[in-house]
């Protein structure tokens, strides 16, 4: 794990640095973002999002069943099947997005700036993708798997908590869970923009009226 | 009861504390409670200076009774106080102690108005989630008409709420709320769309006229009920009570 690097150099030293943040953000098995910076990404995000109005999106993944693939198969072939779906999930977002590995079969996205239109549309390529999947294992039968997704957007130009969206994100979550697995459950975007159309109506008479 | 409005100045702690006197003239006990964490200012209004506030509370420096105040008008103040900044941040811990508080006090009261913040922030929607009927105050100017749309809007869509009542402050002349609150039902009927077996349904509780009165009681910090009871404005608010009296007697 040492850098190649002459040792002691400044070169060597700064090796050590980046394979040390390495090493306590990144998720050793899937190489994603870890929990622990993911959360920090997550406050960066709200804060970003109380400032700029832009729409955000958090995506929660949760790989079906996967106890029985455990179970069926070994902790190895589970281990695969996780990496397949965290490469396969990388795969369908954009690089400003950021994939973490929150929990044993657990994933989040953040997606900022991600309009309510095409985040359900990035959801449901991810579930697709992964349902589309098939995983080496050994000499048996190439394994599947498909995941459940929660998603719900940041409240614009509000200081929320990283802990609100979560709960929100999860809740939908249970809720593609309980509706039969291999979906994606969006919360409704919480639309408190007028638009000019709107505005147009609102004011249509009361503007005639002064006139 | 959750006073809100999408757009600040537009009266609402004006109309949540002369409400609250008009109440409590009626013999009704009323709490109003200074949901405004951040920028709270029920006790600029009233002109109280608070030792004791939700903030104490919070930091267990007292207890609930202590600062439950007795406000002139006949009704008691739980204010926010200075120091809310830090939870104008809604977590789990503020939401879970501003649950606990409204548990112990909703017993001893007929009427707790909560006075929320303006705009649509986590605090001002989970402080209306946490009330049976939500009033929206309103004055004619468009940018506090659109403020208020957008608010009811997210009332309607998010929280799923029914019933919204509307008090317009600040009207120019007679029927002037009547036309407003007829106009935002039409767009929030085309826009919102009524979903499936549900029906939305703005109510124009109270139109207030645009007063002189109110303006000297406000700049005096002194309540309009108590100091110009015979103003058109006092008028409006008693009316008002009386409304929300009689419809708590039909669905009690």
């Amino acid at each position: 794990m040492l850098p190649d690097a002459e040792p002691y150099t400044d070169v060597w030293l700064q090796g050590i640095v980046d394979a040390l943040c390495d090493l306590s953000s990144k998720d050793a098995l899937t190489g994603l973002v870890n929990r622990r910076s993911f959360e920090m990404a997550l406050d960066r995000e709200l804060d970003r999002v109380a400032r700029s109005g832009e729409p955000a999106l958090l995506l929660v993944v949760d790989i079906d069943h996967f106890k029985a693939i455990n179970d069926n198969h070994g902790h190895a072939a589970g281990d695969q099947v996780i990496r397949a779906v965290a490469r396969a999930i990388s795969q369908m977002v954009r690089p400003m997005d950021t994939v973490a590995r929150i929990g044993g079969e657990e994933f989040a996205i953040i997606l900022p700036n991600c309009p309510a239109t095409f985040g359900a549309m990035v959801a449901e390529r991810i579930r697709e993708r992964v349902a589309g999947l098939t995983v080496a294992v050994g000499q048996a039968v190439p394994l599947t798997t498909t995941i459940s997704i929660g998603g719900a957007f940041a409240p614009q130009w509000v200081r929320s908590s990283a802990l609100l969206w979560t709960e929100r994100a999860d809740r939908q979550l249970y809720r593609a869970k309980a509706e039969g697995r291999n979906r994606a459950c969006l919360e409704s975007h919480i639309d408190s923009l007028v638009t000019a159309e709107e505005k147009g109506m609102l004011f249509a008479v009361t503007q005639q009226d002064s006139e | 009861m959750a006073v809100t409005s999408g757009k600040g100045g537009v009266g609402k702690t004006f109309v949540s504390a002369n409400l609250a006197a008009a109440l409590a003239a009626r013999g009704e006990r009323v709490l109003v409670l200074d949901a405004d964490l951040g920028l709270a200012n029920l006790d600029v209004v009233l002109n109280l200076h608070p030792k004791l506030t939700l903030h104490d509370v919070f930091t267990e420096r007292c207890t609930l009774e202590q600062a439950i105040l007795p406000a002139p008008g006949g009704f008691h103040v739980l204010l926010a106080g200075s120091g809310m900044v830090e939870y104008s941040r809604l977590t789990s811990d503020v939401r879970d102690k501003l649950l606990h508080i409204l548990e112990v006090v909703k017993p001893r009261f007929d009427w707790i108005l909560l006075d929320t913040g303006a705009g649509i922030s986590d605090v001002v929607l989970f402080a209306v989630s946490m009330a049976t009927d939500v009033l929206v105050v309103a004055t004619p100017e468009p940018t506090s008409l659109t403020d208020a749309y957008a608010t009811i809007k997210v009332l309607a869509t998010q929280q799923g709420r029914r019933h919204v009542g509307l008090v317009i402050n600040q009207a120019n002349r007679p029927g002037e709320g009547k036309l407003i609150c007829g106009q935002l039902q039409q767009v929030l009927q085309r826009f919102v769309g009524p979903t499936p077996g549900q029906s939305f349904k703005l109510e124009l509780l109270s139109e207030v006229k645009n007063d002189q009165m109110v303006r000297q009681a406000v700049l005096k910090r002194h309540l309009l009920l108590e100091h110009y009871p015979g103003s058109d404005a006092a008028q409006a608010i008693r009316a008002l009570a009386t409304k929300l009296l009689e419809q708590s007697a039909a669905h009690p």
